[in-house]
């Protein structure tokens, strides 16, 4: 299965060798799913009984043959890999002719699908070779851009983009959709991208301890868990507001940081991880169990939203935001107000993060990833470097935390399981470690992306009408999970930028980078 | 004096379960230096494995109740193995020469794919079976309260004696044990010395599976309900166990296995059962800060 190919062999004998493979990879699935979807337990008045799917198992094994037939045919043991022109559409290399013909017939059948579905009306092959066709006109577009100004400062573009996108984005939306009456579902698009910032935040907060610092924590989640509480029981206990809990509540994570910093300053790697999940769970356990502060899995409820300068986004009261500017009210407002709540703390974790980089202590954290004897022995203070890097990323995650639980209003034990954890760790990885960039790319794509399939549609018409995609989402995030860490170990942006620099700033690749082992 | 003799056969028929878990997650640390996350997961599925074969021989007809369970020791055994060997070849082995951190996000991506598929493909809800092996013996009675050695506690102490009697000879005797201690100390220098590398590593998950499927088929056994989510919590406690017996050491995984287990029971029948998973993680907080060895583990040397 070397993905090189073997010009040696002719065709005949691949195909000997790939239907052998096809059919051991057939029996392997046999196994593994003879029981497991061959046959379903069923709660029955008498007891647990087995229902029998030959069906579901027949189709699972035979996607797994065909599937590895058609593959080790086509792209892994083939003399030209047939994904190849898809690649290169993401390169600048050169096309030939087989690369044109293979791009043009897809685009061809996807093109005709399109039409057809479309006359005959099957929404989701519709959607499909839509799906299709915008990848190959966005790589095309990408191919034509990069061909007539080759030397423009592309990732720069892409940063400052993207961030006047997300600052413009909800007042435009809001006010098109307002101008013309287009009724667009923006409450939905505002409290995704709400949640999609939160996990940006979360993931630049972590990357502060796992990408810069190298120190691997899954159990990020107890200080966002911390912030949260934190402003909770302050709003119950003491009637603050908002902005008053949320540097309180940031001090407190930082001050867990250092908490839980403390014992674990002489372990690494593997084993800081599993210290760092324990605590995790301790801490939900904790907040599970402690009934009469935390009410238990009973979470607390009514905490207050934030308010724009005292003014509350209510649609009654004696001074409301809406009353005061002369505004007609509107839920979305106070939507919207979240939306630059949260931004803005993103950013201010961004900008934090880019500083502290330039700062000694940002270099230390650096230096301790790559060798933290090697750093000690030139002087840093692992210590304190250590704790600093705990309690900066713990502050962040409380800020986070603290803004999590005004958005929803309530929280209990429930959200602050090992899974948001593991999937904070998966954003900053995927992302690629240390790259900014890239943890905004992958918190959008594993997040977003996941929760837009829970209210998706359009894959019940693909698989019937029993099919929930809300079911199948977690199980589809592990897929992702793995198979974007196998196809690049190194995450979505495989670069980064140095952190001084003599003239001009080169990329360097990852690889050169240690992580993970502090 | 009854009551706790009472909780001392609970805890070692628990910390037995724990051991055989961890006897996985301590050999593949050894060899390749990586947390499976996912082994929780797979001592999970071999318990629902165990559970779908079980109720097929049943259904199938077969009534006499101690060969069923011998075949579905083999049959989950053996179909566990096999879903060791594909996570290994999926998720682990491309990750091989990556850095630290890859094979440990694909670990947990391919836990949470293993926990889902399970959801997906057998529902959420809790799976009951009905009390295979019962009965038992009165120990003795003092002061009305009864000491009970129940039938399966010691059909888990003595299975778990028995792997642990044949893993050691595989490991100590075997040409394949051999080479996974070779692979343990230098992969390199063991493949140049002929040894398949690759291979032996499959063949350690594939150990450790099966090892993993016989824990799972013990506690559907002991318990009688399993759901898609027991593997989570007994994976991070075997691995616990792993640690505290000195990752690397078979008897010190089953030491650490009985250690965790005699806690936890301890603390549920003295002190509060809400904390007792408190109890089980602050004890490998407190083990890895004072031993960061374990109790049986060679201490790592750093060379600079």
């Amino acid at each position: 299965m070397t993905p090189l190919a073997e010009p040696g062999k002719s065709f005949g004998q691949r195909l000997q060798s790939a239907v052998a493979d096809a059919l051991i990879g057939g029996v392997i699935a046999f196994l593994l799913f003879c029981l497991l979807l061959g046959e379903r337990t069923v709660d029955n008045v008498t007891g647990l009984t087995l229902m029998p799917r030959p069906m579901l198992l027949a189709v699972a094994v035979g996607i797994v043959v065909v599937g590895r037939l058609l593959l080790s045919l086509f792209v892994w043991h083939a003399e030209y890999p047939l994904t190849t022109p898809f690649a290169k559409l993401f390169t600048r290399e050169l096309f030939d002719r087989r690369d044109l013909i293979v791009l043009g017939s897809v685009a061809g059948a996807a093109a005709l699908t399109l039409i057809v579905a479309s006359i005959v009306g099957a929404p989701a092959y519709v959607l499909i070779a839509a799906l299709v066709l915008g990848f190959l006109f966005i790589g095309a577009m990408r191919r034509g851009i990069v061909y007539f100004f080759p030397d423009l400062p592309y990732a720069r573009m892409f940063t400052i983009g993207g961030i006047l996108f997300v600052i413009l984005f909800p007042l435009c939306s809001y006010l098109i959709d307002k101008a013309f009456h287009l009724g667009l579902p923006l409450r939905y698009w505002f409290d995704l991208s709400i949640l999609v910032l939160t996990y940006v935040m979360l993931g630049w907060g972590l990357n502060i301890v796992v990408g810069l610092a190298g120190l691997l924590d899954l159990g990020y989640v107890a200080f966002y868990a911390v912030g949260a509480y934190v402003f909770a029981l302050l709003a119950m206990h003491f009637g603050f507001g908002f902005w008053m809990c949320l540097p309180i509540a940031g001090a407190a994570a930082a001050l867990w940081g250092i908490v839980l910093g403390f014992p674990v300053l002489r372990l690494r790697g593997d084993y800081l991880a599993i210290v760092t999940l324990a605590f995790g769970e301790i801490v939900r356990i904790i907040l599970l169990n402690w009934t009469n502060v935390t009410n238990g899995p009973n979470g607390i409820s009514d905490i207050p939203k934030p308010t724009f300068f005292g003014l509350p986004f209510a649609a009654a009261g004696p001074v409301t935001f809406a009353s005061f500017f002369g505004l007609k009210y509107d839920p979305l407002q106070g939507i919207i107000f979240l939306y630059y709540v949260i931004l803005g703390l993103a950013l201010i974790t961004n900008l934090v993060t880019l500083r502290l980089r330039r700062l000694p202590i940002g270099r230390a954290w650096e230096a301790m990833r790559e060798d933290e004897i090697a750093s000690r022995s030139l002087g840093i203070n692992t210590t304190i470097t250590k704790l600093t890097a705990f309690a900066t990323g713990a502050l962040f995650g409380g800020l986070a935390g603290s803004f999590f639980a005004t958005r929803q209003g309530f929280i209990s034990p429930e959200s602050f399981t090992f899974i948001e954890s593991a999937i904070i760790l998966a954003i900053v990885v995927l992302g690629g470690m240390g790259s900014q960039l890239g943890v905004a790319i992958a918190a959008i794509v594993m997040v977003g992306g996941f929760e837009a399939l829970r209210h998706t549609a359009w894959l019940q018409d693909v698989f019937g009408q029993e099919f929930d995609p809300a079911l199948y989402r977690m199980l589809l995030f592990g897929i992702a999970m793995v198979a974007i860490m196998v196809w690049r170990p190194r995450g979505i942006v495989g670069s980064r930028s140095p952190t001084i620099v003599l003239k001009k700033a080169h990329a360097i690749s990852s690889d050169l980078v240690k992580e993970g082992h502090a | 004096m009854a009551y706790f003799l009472q909780q001392l056969i609970n805890g070692i028929a628990l910390g037995s379960i724990y051991g055989l878990i961890a006897i996985g997650y301590t050999m593949v640390y050894g060899i390749i230096g990586m947390i499976n996350f996912a082994h929780g997961d797979i001592f999970m599925v071999g318990a629902f494995i165990a559970l779908i074969a079980f109720l097929l021989l049943m259904s199938l007809g077969l009534t006499l109740v101690p060969l069923a369970l011998v075949l579905v020791l083999i049959i989950a055994m053996a179909l566990t193995a096999v879903w060791g060997w594909t996570v290994e070849r999926i998720a682990y082995r491309p990750l091989r020469e990556s850095f630290r951190l890859a094979p440990l996000i694909t670990a947990i991506g391919m836990s949470i794919v293993l926990q889902n598929f399970i959801q997906v493909s057998q529902g959420a809800r809790v799976k009951p079976l009905q009390p295979v092996i019962t009965g038992g013996y009165e120990l003795f009675q003092q002061g009305g309260f009864e000491v009970i050695l129940s039938n399966i506690q010691i059909l888990i102490v003595v299975t778990t004696l028995v792997l642990m009697a044949a893993f050691w000879l595989i490991i100590a005797r075997t040409p394949l044990g051999r080479a996974q201690r070779a692979c343990e100390q230098d992969r390199l220098m063991a493949s140049l010395s002929g040894v398949n590398v690759d291979r032996t590593i499959s063949l350690t998950f594939v150990l450790g599976a099966a090892l993993a499927a016989v824990a799972g088929l013990l506690y559907l056994l002991y318990y009688g309900v399993i759901d898609f989510y027991i593997g989570f919590v007994a994976g991070i406690k075997a691995f616990t166990a792993a640690v505290f017996g000195g990752i690397g050491s078979l008897p010190g995984a089953m030491l650490g296995g009985l250690v965790i287990g005699l806690i936890e029971t301890f603390w549920s029948a003295y002190f509060t059962i809400e904390y007792k998973d408190v109890a089980a993680f602050s004890m490998l907080a407190i083990v890895l800060i004072f031993f960061p060895t374990g109790l049986l583990g060679r201490p790592e040397v750093e060379k600079v």
